[in-house]
């Protein structure tokens, strides 16, 4: 098998990332790819703790790239869907531990028996976010409707192209329906139009992504979150589906009655 | 004031190229002011600039990156 690679970064930090690629990830393994999520926030591990495997840690990818165990001793097999893994960053080390060339050689090993490997990337633009592109064959990029995420993630595009990864995809994360209309939010053309890249998903700003970061459980397993179904879709594009952006939806008329009244 | 008749949007969308034309061709504000300055004398000396309507931009295209720059003739419409 000849896995296909994806670093999830952004330049900005708390953007999205670790919830992304845990959301992707999972809903990759939903659509029955063997996937592997491999943590490069060396120090700053979390993608452990979004998807609720943090008891489960015995080795770590340090731990792997000083020999200290297999690599597959330290995946952890996610038990909620077949084929879904985690390589978890080492806690307490630093982004120097791992090189890039090491990485390169952990994936081109991984990719032999993984359909996908999604590489969540730390925040920022020095040795822990080479780390995290070195394999990868493509890159999706995470920001906000804010000024900072977006010239962050322009400045990505630009160092993701001097590294050789062309084409660089983004998600645009957090955004509300409801200020993008009374003007006080950029919308998702203003974004597109400004970074030149193309759009691959659209996740609204959801309570229900802190509720499922709280349980451990991504939303892209919950049927009726609307940031669960922007998740699944991401990853059906990702398959290569041509698939049409969902519409932003305002909240309807009854739950802003069920608001009004209390009931929801 | 300014900000009250203008939503924030728009306002974030026009900051924002402001910053990314600084970035995408690493030059300060500064430097901007005096290319645009340089520029603007260059033209003059052959057409008739207005130079309170210039406009700067540097876009992402398939192949490149290009400073894109609108020098409107006066009073031409
Ligand atoms: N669409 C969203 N709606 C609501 N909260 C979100 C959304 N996306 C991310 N968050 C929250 O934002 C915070 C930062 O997200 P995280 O994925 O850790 O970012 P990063 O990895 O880029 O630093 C987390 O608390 C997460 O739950
Ligand atoms: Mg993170």
């Amino acid at each position: 098998m000849a896995g296909k690679t994806i670093v999830i970064t952004s330049g900005k930090g708390g953007v999205g990332k670790t919830t992304s690629s845990a959301n992707i990830g999972t809903a990759l393994a939903m659509q029955g790819n063997k996937v592997c999520l491999i943590d490069a926030d060396i120090g700053l591990r979390n993608l452990d703790v979004v998807m609720g495997l943090e008891n489960r840690i015995v080795y770590d990818i340090v731990d792997v790239v000083e020999s200290n165990c297999r690599l597959e001793q330290a995946m952890i097999r996610d038990k909620r869907y077949d084929g879904l893994y985690l390589l978890p960053a080492a806690q307490t080390r630093d982004k120097t531990s791992v090189t890039p060339f090491q990485m390169k050689e952990l994936i081109e090993k991984l990719k032999e028996d993984m359909d996908f490997i999604v590489v969540d990337s730390p925040a920022g633009i020095e040795q822990g976010f080479k780390n995290a592109i070195a394999g990868a064959d493509r890159a999706i990029i995470v920001t906000t409707p804010e000024i900072s995420a977006v010239r962050d993630a322009d400045r990505i595009i630009g160092l993701l192209e001097a590294e050789g990864l062309r084409d660089p995809e983004v998600i645009i994360n957090r955004i509300r329906a409801d200020m993008v209309d009374r003007g006080d939010m950029m919308g998702i053309d203003d974004m597109i139009e400004i970074l030149a890249i193309d759009l691959i998903g659209i996740v609204p700003e959801d309570e229900g992504i802190v509720v499922s970061t709280n349980k451990g459980e991504p939303i892209a397993l919950n049927d009726n979150a609307k940031a669960g179904q922007a998740y699944r879709n991401i990853a059906r594009r990702i398959m290569g589906e041509d698939l049409p952006m969902m519409p932003l939806e305002k909240d309807s008329f009854i739950t802003r009655f069920k608001k009004l009244v209390g009931l929801s | 004031m300014k900000s009250d008749d203008k939503k924030s949007k728009s306002v974030a969308k026009e900051r924002l190229q402001f910053v990314l034309v600084q970035d995408r061709v690493k030059l300060t504000p500064d430097e901007m002011d005096a290319m645009r300055d340089e520029l603007i004398g260059v033209l003059s000396k052959y057409i008739d600039v207005d130079s309170q309507k210039i406009e700067m931009d540097v876009k992402r295209e398939d192949d490149m990156t290009a400073l894109v720059a609108n020098f409107p003739l006066k009073g031409s419409k």
